[in-house]
């Protein structure tokens, strides 16, 4: 072990086949060269929302909720009152402009926060359930809250709906379709309620139509666009979705070997394999998906109903969140600790999808699960083009739950390490010091 | 046998005058009113140049009997004459053969209000004399001594006027040192006269009380005879028996209405306007001492009742009660007062013998203990500031100067000294040296101050034209009379006429004096220092503990000096490099914080000599040696001043004005701040600092292990030099190292002997930019993972490397955040860091270079650090070369000419440029952060880059 560390370059050889991806520390892509680590949560960090320009907020298993600007990395605001773990957060624009932050939490309460101030402003407590999800509807001026029962609230934390549970699970993601119609993950099942709004200030819920063509567990539930919403499942199914008639348009199986179906039962009770190929997250821009399937990427285009571009061994570890950057970039974060930045080009001629670079021996981990094989499906599909890594960003030492991009601004992802780092651009960060710095010495009249 | 040689106070008359003729230094002498040159450098940066004659520096030196400076303090005896009474430091070696008794009367004989009588016509009670301090240089070309004078007097009920005559003198052998630190001597002295004349006053009203005491109890004890005799004899014979009683009654209540008198005298010191600028004395003292003697003067008012002063009392209490009803804690004190064991009224003899047995107070018995102790401990440290001769105080001046004006970079590669901002409020600021926070038993009446203190110390800070009420109806009367007495007094003339009268006086009391100092010089040379008779009222320290205790410090404290002693025997002049030597042996670590790189200078000096090894090696063992005993003195050492700040202003405002130091010699060269000056700006910046806080700082000092991870002082940085010099000269990658270390990217040294590892961070510490004040961004050994934080925290990490499981959880953290860290590996003599192709570097990091000392290196890379800190500034505040020019402009074009200016006017390429983009970013933090301090809220950011490293070899 001691030799390997710093011992010449023989060692390299036997490490370097590592199947897992490296770039090395040359990444000239990579624009983040200067991080913060914000410190101030006791225990997981789980959720990362945007307030406005330059806010953000932080939750996580401490109950607390942490307001932070982004140009400055100071903590504005410390939100207490929770006293289990956040398990939903959102922002709630109320009729005044004003953003407020709508937080979850297992102590069955809601509650509602004025982030300039820190205040409470709401909060209901002594539910029937934890709240699992949360989702806010401004055309309805309502919000849903999805547990084991949904309930619909109007803007003034009335209780205008209440609809019994239908399943053990409860809903575990809620969206918005038109037509005033809700999309709701139940276990296998994504159940279409419609909202009817009644002139007095009441509104009833039924139930329209059960969609259970996913063979497991949903994990994923997200809108594409006005027409479209998509949906994954744990056992790696991706199913698109109409979104007025609810018919499936299209129905996507990853898997990443040419996997048996056959025996995905018997492995679904054997452990790891069936998290392989999990979509644990998806995201989309409305043209492409992306779904963060096991520890790969998958890059799903809505138009030709076809993969375009995938990683099978994206990360070493699990994905947990993706984002699509713009139609050619993208970033995901993963239990391994990293986040990565990808860029999707044209298949060059030589089939090699990426450098284990020469210093692969400085990546450890939690590698090698995935020996064997991987192009084999490149050259199946045609038109495939690749997802190379343009940079990674390490700081974390435990699972990076999420991350928020503030574009120029910068990146905060967040962690089980209890921390948050603040990735920004180095070099504008020296731009503004220094205009900081100009505007300064006008202030002393000179040095 | 007398050849007194007065010396002018012009720069350039240096010849003497045989005459024993003395002129005081004054402002108005020419000295300040060198007119500026517009193109000259600014003055504190200038060196003053010695006349062609004085090629030599030390010539003068060499008939001296005396082997260096030391500060004398003497008295005027009533009935010894003039006598010394100690130096400073107390230690019979520094002054040789030198003669103190002759020494004292030389400068004693100039004192000038000796003649001062207690009963100045006019008036029916004895008065206080109101004295200023008189400065004055004396020079003894024969014994080859020169000495800036310092004359004041104290009270005294038992001597003759109520006052005693002192001096402290400051001898040197160079007349052109004391000429040339006037100001600073007489600053420092006055505040050491202050503080003496502070304690005083407390112990003067102590002593007045203990006598009221006397005579009241000696009064009744006469009222009642009296009457006894009343009642026994017939109504109509007056016996000689009886009108003696009568007479002696008589006699003491007038003794009493004196005695009071003197008590509200000494109470309305205070408000006599000070013409000596440096005689701001603490405002905290002050207002105490006011206090106490108002107590004073209020319980003395109603003991007085039964003399028949109801009157008067009745209008005093009235008073009182308006004022807010403080009466009842005033009873509770009477009643304190009567009940108090100590003390028990003694029978006062009708006629007071004041006769030559009668034993004199000491100095320590005039001035309160807490006081003496405060004022010595300030004389010691002005002696140790004004170590070494004027070259090497001037240097020392020069280099602080300098220091302050480059705050902005200094961080970076300096220590920081962090007192600059303090040190200038500091010399406007009356100094205190009493430690206020322990001087709490003092108190007369302690719950009874304590709880008044606030409201009472706002009284005393009023100003002149609304005194306190409490004191208003019974000192009225005597402020007026006093004010006609002091307009009216020879000794409150203005200083220069005064001292210049004094001058032309001194032939004739110089040559009484000398009489009489003649006949008495065997009585003068047994120093009457017995036991306190009664030093019963206030628990003082043991006496015969003090003097032991002293010698033996100073003692220890010279131990290291001893050797350059030996070394320099036979009256031969002390070295420059001697001196030097020893003052580094001796305040490298007293100075930890304040010396760093002043200390240089000399070091500079002794290298240009090629004197190998020679100073390194001296250093060492004296070091040693020195090292216990003053660090385990320190913390007693440590005055503290614990003042509000804002009460201060009155007072600050009132000093700037007054102050001559704006034309001064040396404007912008203040005091030399040592341990004194550092330990007061320290507790001072902790508010509401407390006595057991200084000591633990300094005990904490003390405690502070020789090098890692405590404060660098001058000694390790030399030692790190050598250790760096070594560095250089092994391992072929040095400069990717140094390289490393510059450009900000933190450098893990990774071994499995602690020693190596930790030798080789200490080494290489010295290229940490912004190494913290107590070199925080160093962590020399850990044997634990780290983590991202850390390696913020840290820019050079000393790593253990283990064989356990442990150990790959500290190899995992390595390989994870291999992109942000260079790896020395100690054992295998490799490092891992990215490649450097600079040259910048190769001056400094040369592994075939000539230089064999680690001083001499030491030097070399401060140079080479410090044009890399200017150009970094250069860099950081050139405008264009950040933001753009024209609205039109992108950034793409600041970027071009950034990138044009670093290649092409400094000649950096792109990895030396990474050093100078470090640098600026650490500049520019700090400016920023200097104003805003709450942007500390928000953790610091850490920035990197992401290049490939490879791996080196030897």
């Amino acid at each position: 072990m001691l030799r390997w560390i710093l011992g010449g370059r023989e060692a390299q050889s036997s490490v370097e086949k590592s199947p897992v991806l490296c770039i090395g520390e040359e990444q000239p892509k990579n624009r983040f060269t200067e991080l913060q680590v914000l410190k101030g949560h006791f225990d997981i960090v789980r959720f990362l929302v945007q307030i406005d320009d330059f806010r953000f907020a932080s939750a996580g298993d401490d109950g607390l909720v942490l307001v932070w600007s982004i140009e400055t990395g100071e903590r504005l605001q410390e939100l207490r009152g929770h006293s289990q773990q956040i398990t939903a957060i959102t922002t709630f624009a109320c009729s005044d402009g004003v953003t407020s932050l709508l937080t979850a939490s297992s102590d069955r309460s809601l509650s509602l926060w004025d982030p300039g101030t820190g205040n409470r402003v709401r909060t209901i407590s002594d539910l029937q359930s934890s709240v699992k999800c949360l989702l806010v509807s401004e055309r309805l001026r309502v919000w849903v809250s999805g547990g084991e029962e949904l309930c619909v609230w109007d803007k003034d934390f009335q209780l205008l709906c209440h609809r019994q549970k239908h399943s053990d699970t409860g809903i575990t993601a809620l969206v918005e379709l038109p037509k005033n119609c809700i999309a709701a993950a139940v276990d296998k099942e994504i159940v279409i309620y419609s909202l009817t709004v009644s002139a007095d200030p009441s509104v009833s819920v039924t139930e329209t139509r059960r969609c259970s063509e996913h063979h497991d567990q949903i994990r994923a539930l997200i809108n594409i666009n006005d027409g479209m919403f998509a949906s994954g499942s744990h056992a790696g199914e991706l199913i698109l979705w109409d979104s007025t008639n609810f018919s499936n348009l299209a129905y996507e199986h990853i898997l990443w070997e040419e996997s048996h179906p056959s025996c995905q039962t018997e492995i679904k009770l054997a452990a790891p394999k069936p998290s392989e190929m999990s979509i644990q997250h998806l995201t989309t821009n409305g043209r492409l998906i992306l779904a963060a399937v096991g520890s790969g990427l998958y890059v799903y285009d809505v138009a030709s109903k076809a993969v375009v571009a995938y990683r099978k061994a994206a990360h070493d570890s699990n994905v947990l969140h993706t984002m699509l950057l713009s139609d050619s970039e993208l970033m995901s974060c993963s239990e391994d600790g990293s986040v990565r930045m990808w860029e999707i080009q044209d298949l060059p001629l030589a089939a090699e999808p990426a450098s284990a670079g020469f210093f692969g021996m400085w990546t450890f981990g939690r590698s090698s699960k995935q020996p064997g094989p991987q192009q084999k499906k490149v050259l199946e599909i045609p038109n495939l083009r690749t997802l190379e890594l343009t940079g990674d960003l390490i700081g974390h030492s435990g699972a990076v739950q999420m991350f928020l991009s503030f574009g120029e601004k910068g990146l905060v992802t967040c962690s089980t390490d209890h921390l948050l780092i603040l990735w920004r651009d180095g070099e504008r960060q020296s731009r503004l010091r220094s205009q900081a710095l100009f505007q300064k010495l006008e202030q002393n009249g000179g040095l | 046998m007398t050849a007194c040689a007065s010396s002018h106070v012009s720069l350039s008359n240096n010849t003497m005058i045989g005459s024993p003729d003395v002129v005081a230094f004054t402002k108005e002498d020419d000295y300040g009113q060198a007119t500026p040159e517009a193109l000259d450098l600014p003055e504190e940066f200038s060196i003053p140049l010695h006349p062609l004659a004085d090629s030599n520096p030390w010539a003068k030196t060499s008939y001296a009997k005396f082997t260096k400076d030391f500060i004398l303090i003497s008295e005027f005896s009533e009935q010894v004459g003039p006598q010394p009474l100690l130096t400073i430091p107390n230690d019979p070696k520094v002054c040789g053969t030198f003669d103190l008794n002759y020494f004292s009367l030389r400068i004693m004989s100039v004192d000038y209000q000796a003649s001062f009588v207690g009963h100045p016509p006019g008036s029916g009670y004895p008065r206080l004399s109101f004295v200023e301090d008189s400065r004055v240089v004396l020079g003894d070309s024969k014994e080859g001594a020169f000495a800036y004078v310092h004359h004041f007097t104290l009270y005294d009920l038992e001597a003759r006027g109520f006052v005693r005559p002192f001096c402290m003198a400051y001898v040197a052998a160079d007349e052109k040192k004391i000429m040339l630190q006037f100001q600073e001597l007489s600053l420092r002295f006055s505040q050491a006269s202050e503080c003496l004349k502070a304690g005083n006053r407390r112990a003067f009203a102590k002593e007045l009380q203990r006598k009221l005491q006397d005579l009241e109890y000696t009064h009744s004890v006469l009222q009642r005879e009296e009457g006894l005799q009343r009642e026994a004899g017939p109504q109509c014979v007056y016996s000689a028996h009886t009108v003696e009683k009568a007479n002696e009654l008589a006699n003491v209540e007038k003794s009493i209405y004196e005695h009071r008198d003197l008590l509200k005298q000494i109470s309305a010191y205070h408000r006599h306007p000070r013409r000596d600028p440096h005689a701001a004395s603490c405002q905290k003292c002050m207002s105490e001492c006011l206090r106490e003697c108002e107590e004073l003067l209020d319980k003395y008012a109603k003991l007085a009742n039964p003399l028949g002063y109801s009157e008067r009392v009745s209008k005093g209490k009235s008073q009182l009660d308006d004022d807010g009803g403080e009466e009842e804690a005033d009873e509770d004190d009477d009643e304190a007062i009567k009940r108090r064991p100590s003390y028990t009224p003694q029978l006062i003899k009708a006629k007071s013998a004041k006769c030559f047995d009668k034993r004199l107070k000491n100095l320590r018995e005039l001035c309160e203990e807490t006081f003496h102790e405060a004022t010595v401990e300030l004389l010691k440290e002005t002696e140790r500031s004004f170590r070494g001769d004027l070259c090497y105080l001037y240097t020392q001046r020069l280099d602080k100067a300098l220091h302050r004006k480059q705050k902005i970079v200094n961080f970076l590669f300096e220590e920081d000294l962090d007192d600059n901002v303090d040190d200038e409020a500091e010399t406007l600021r009356p100094f205190c040296a009493v430690n206020h926070a322990a001087d709490n038993y003092m108190h007369l009446n302690p719950p009874h101050i304590v709880l008044g203190s606030e409201a009472l110390e706002l009284d005393g800070l009023k100003p002149q034209g609304a005194p306190d009420p409490a004191c208003e109806t019974t000192t009225t009367q005597e402020l007026r009379l006093l004010g006609i007495h002091l307009d009216s007094s020879p000794s409150d003339q203005t200083l220069e006429t005064q001292e210049s009268s004094e001058g032309t006086k001194s032939f004739s009391s110089d040559k009484s004096g000398t009489d009489q100092a003649e006949k008495q010089e065997s009585l003068a040379s047994i120093n009457t220092e017995g036991p306190d008779p009664d030093s019963d009222l206030t628990p003082e320290p043991d006496q015969n503990a003090y003097p032991e205790r002293e010698s033996s410090s100073e003692d220890m404290e010279t131990t290291a000096g001893e050797d350059d002693c030996d070394t320099g025997q036979d009256q031969t002049p002390v070295s420059l490099l001697e001196v030097v030597s020893e003052l580094e042996a001796r305040n490298g670590d007293e100075r930890e914080l304040a010396a760093g790189s002043e200390l240089l200078v000399p070091m500079d000096t002794a290298c240009c000599m090629a004197q190998e090894g020679f100073l390194y090696e001296a250093a060492d063992p004296d070091a040693v040696l020195c090292l216990g005993p003053n660090s385990n003195l320190i913390p007693s050492q440590t005055p503290v001043v614990n003042q509000e700040p804002h009460a201060m202003h009155p007072i600050q405002d009132e000093y700037t004005v007054g102050s001559p130091s704006s034309e001064g010699p040396a404007t912008g060269l203040e005091l030399p701040v040592g341990i004194l000056g550092d330990a007061v700006s320290r507790t001072s910046m902790e508010d509401g600092s407390d006595c057991t806080m200084s000591t633990s700082t300094g005990s904490d000092r003390a405690a502070s292990p020789l090098g890692y991870g405590g404060s660098v002082t001058l000694r390790q940085r030399k030692k790190a030099g050598q250790g760096a010099l070594r560095f250089v000269r092994q391992y072929s990658f040095a400069m990717q190292a140094l390289w490393c270390l510059l450009s900000g990217r933190t450098l893990v040294v990774l071994g499995a002997d602690e020693g190596r590892v930790r030798r080789l961070v200490s080494a290489l510490a010295l290229f940490v930019p912004n190494p913290g004040k107590s070199g925080d961004r160093v962590q020399p050994w850990l044997s634990c993972p780290f983590t991202l934080t850390d390696l913020h925290r840290w820019k050079l990490i000393g790593l253990q490397r283990v064989a356990s499981p442990a150990g790959s959880s500290v190899l995992y953290s390595l390989s994870r955040y291999s992109r942000y860290i260079s790896i020395l590996d100690a054992d295998m003599k490799t490092l891992r860091c990215p490649q450097y192709r600079g040259q910048l570097l190769a001056n400094m990091a040369d592994h075939r270079t000539y230089i064999r000392r680690g001083s001499t290196y030491f030097l070399h890379l401060q140079s080479a650090l410090c044009r890399l800190a200017a150009k970094a500034f250069l860099f950081t505040f050139t405008h264009h070369l950040h933001l753009p020019v024209s609205p039109t402009e992108g950034p793409e074009a600041v970027e071009a000419r950034r990138r044009c200016f670093l290649q092409e006017q400094l000649g950096l390429d792109e990895e030396d440029s990474q050093i100078l983009l470090y640098l600026s970013r650490l500049i520019t933090q700090r400016y920023l952060q200097a104003a805003n301090s709450n942007c500390c809220a928000a953790g610091p950011c850490f920035s990197f880059n992401y290049i490939t490293s490879v791996l080196y070899k030897i």
